[in-house]
């Protein structure tokens, strides 16, 4: 089983080609106050991760997602 | 602040009035024919309408209404759970369900309505929404109601939306997909033989808007499901009265008995006023026109065809096919803005549409072809690009 450091590994490295501001990327680095992300952006980024672990990311989950790690552990619950 | 999310659209608006520029909700002051208006003071082509079949101005629709009126008075002054059902929306719903060779139907007060309280209520939670990436804001604000789980596949992709149905296993039974016939901002038709064929395989439920594409497509205007011959696959059609049908209103039908029960539990239908019974007595003559006169659509479709042509031989960035809506994309909004006052100054009305109302960063100049347009109007509306080229607002090879 994948744990949460591997998501957030991944997703870090996943997010470095739209980590325009070249920012330190940590499970606190928030997606859009931070990184700056618009919101197409975030749904490319959404793609990247379900394509990778073969999954899907319902949309309701998006309002709970800040950070970098908000994200880590909500694909890790999708993904057991 | 409550209030500093809205100074970014502030901010904008400011921006427009500095440049003397009002784009959005521009006022017609008056109305010519289906094609043609005062707008800010200028007669202008009406390009951006979705009046598709020019029926807004047929004197048989107009003579419909007027006769209901005085038949009827004004208004319901209630909805259609209380007082606001009369004889002529139950015949209508009677007519809509006859067009689609169904059993059930609901007529609804708008096109919105119809679309976001069907998404809305169809599926609940346990369900699952498999929806198009590029779906109307009525959809997605519909299914955000619904608690069901929802997930998008990409824009006509029925590979991505295969395999999320594949992803859901058992659960694939009970998702509802969502797709729409043509889609508003970029005039482009749904795949929806492979969509169709992709739920065939997998199962679940099809929901297909065919706001833009009723009157517009099919052998008797159904749309673009039976333009694909995929209507037996589709459990729920919805779309509207506003565009083909030139009133307003909206409608979903089914040939599932149970959309009877799911009339009464849908709030935008219960929780609103039934449309006026002119606007029903005029749709009942539009829709009974567009069955009856296929000429009409054949002749959106040489309107579509001429502008499409035109603007396209000019290296303008238009869609692959022709259709009803023809947009020309463009990345920079400043120039964009300028494109849109410039195509007034010559006598033009376009949409102009900035994200994220268009499914992508660009930013558009959307037409919209009617069957009332006659040929030297399409010209001048080509003219009127060829225009923006000359002043070196746009290139003929790409939009800047």
């Amino acid at each position: 089983m994948i744990d949460y450091s591997e998501y957030l590994s991944f997703l870090c490295s996943a997010l470095e080609s739209q980590n325009k501001k070249k920012l330190i990327l940590s499970e606190n680095t928030s997606l859009v106050a931070d990184i700056g992300l618009s919101s197409l952006e975030v749904m490319e980024f959404i793609e990247k991760i379900e394509d990778h672990f073969d999954i899907s990311i319902p949309l309701n989950i998006l309002p709970d997602v800040n950070t970098i790690g908000d994200l880590a552990t909500k694909v890790r619950q999708l993904n057991l | 602040m409550m209030f500093d999310k809205f100074k970014p659209m502030a901010d904008f608006q400011a921006e427009l009035a500095e440049r003397s520029v009002e784009p959005f909700g521009a006022i017609t002051e008056k109305i010519l024919s289906a094609t043609e208006g005062v707008v800010q003071g200028r007669n202008v082509i009406l390009a951006g309408t979705n009046n598709y079949l020019g029926l807004s101005f047929d004197p048989r629709c107009i003579k419909a209404a007027q006769d209901a009126t005085a038949l009827w008075g004004t208004g319901t002054t209630g909805s259609r759970l209380a007082n606001g059902s009369f004889a002529e929306h139950q015949a209508l719903e009677t007519e809509i369900a006859q067009f689609y060779g169904v059993d059930n139907a609901i007529v609804f007060s708008t096109g919105y309505t119809a679309t976001m309280g069907m998404c809305a209520t169809l599926a609940g939670p346990g369900d699952v929404i498999l929806l198009d990436a590029d779906s109307h804001a009525s959809i997605y604000t519909g299914v955000k109601l619904s608690g069901a789980e929802i997930i998008r596949f990409k824009h006509s992709d029925p590979e991505d939306l295969a395999k999320r149905l594949r992803r859901l296993g058992d659960r694939a039974h009970q998702t509802l997909i969502i797709a729409e016939g043509i889609y508003s901002m970029l005039g482009d038709v749904a795949p929806l033989q492979e969509i169709a064929a992709v739920k065939r395989e997998y199962g679940g439920y099809l929901f297909v808007d065919e706001a833009h594409s009723m009157g517009v497509m099919g052998a008797t205007g159904r749309g673009a499901a039976q333009a694909a011959g995929v209507e037996a696959d589709v459990d729920f059609f919805c779309g509207t009265f506003s565009k083909s049908l030139g009133a307003i209103g909206g409608f979903c039908v089914s040939r599932h008995a149970e959309l009877a029960a799911i009339r009464f539990c849908i709030n935008s239908y219960i929780f609103t006023a039934s449309s006026s019974p002119s606007v029903i007595a005029s749709t009942r003559e539009a829709l009974r026109i567009t069955a009856a006169e296929p000429e009409l659509q054949a002749k959106l479709w040489d309107n579509c065809n001429r502008l499409y042509q035109g603007l396209k031989s000019m290296g303008l960035p238009v869609g692959p096919t022709a259709s009803p809506v023809v947009a020309v994309a463009m990345e920079d909004r400043s120039r964009t803005i300028d494109c849109w006052k410039a195509l007034m100054e010559a006598g033009v009305y376009v949409n102009l549409v900035i994200p994220p109302a268009s499914p992508s960063t660009n930013f558009l100049l959307r037409n919209s072809v009617s069957a009332a347009h006659t040929s030297a109007q399409i010209d001048a509306i080509i003219a009127a690009y060829a225009g923006l080229i000359s002043a070196g607002l746009i290139t003929g090879t790409q939009a800047h």
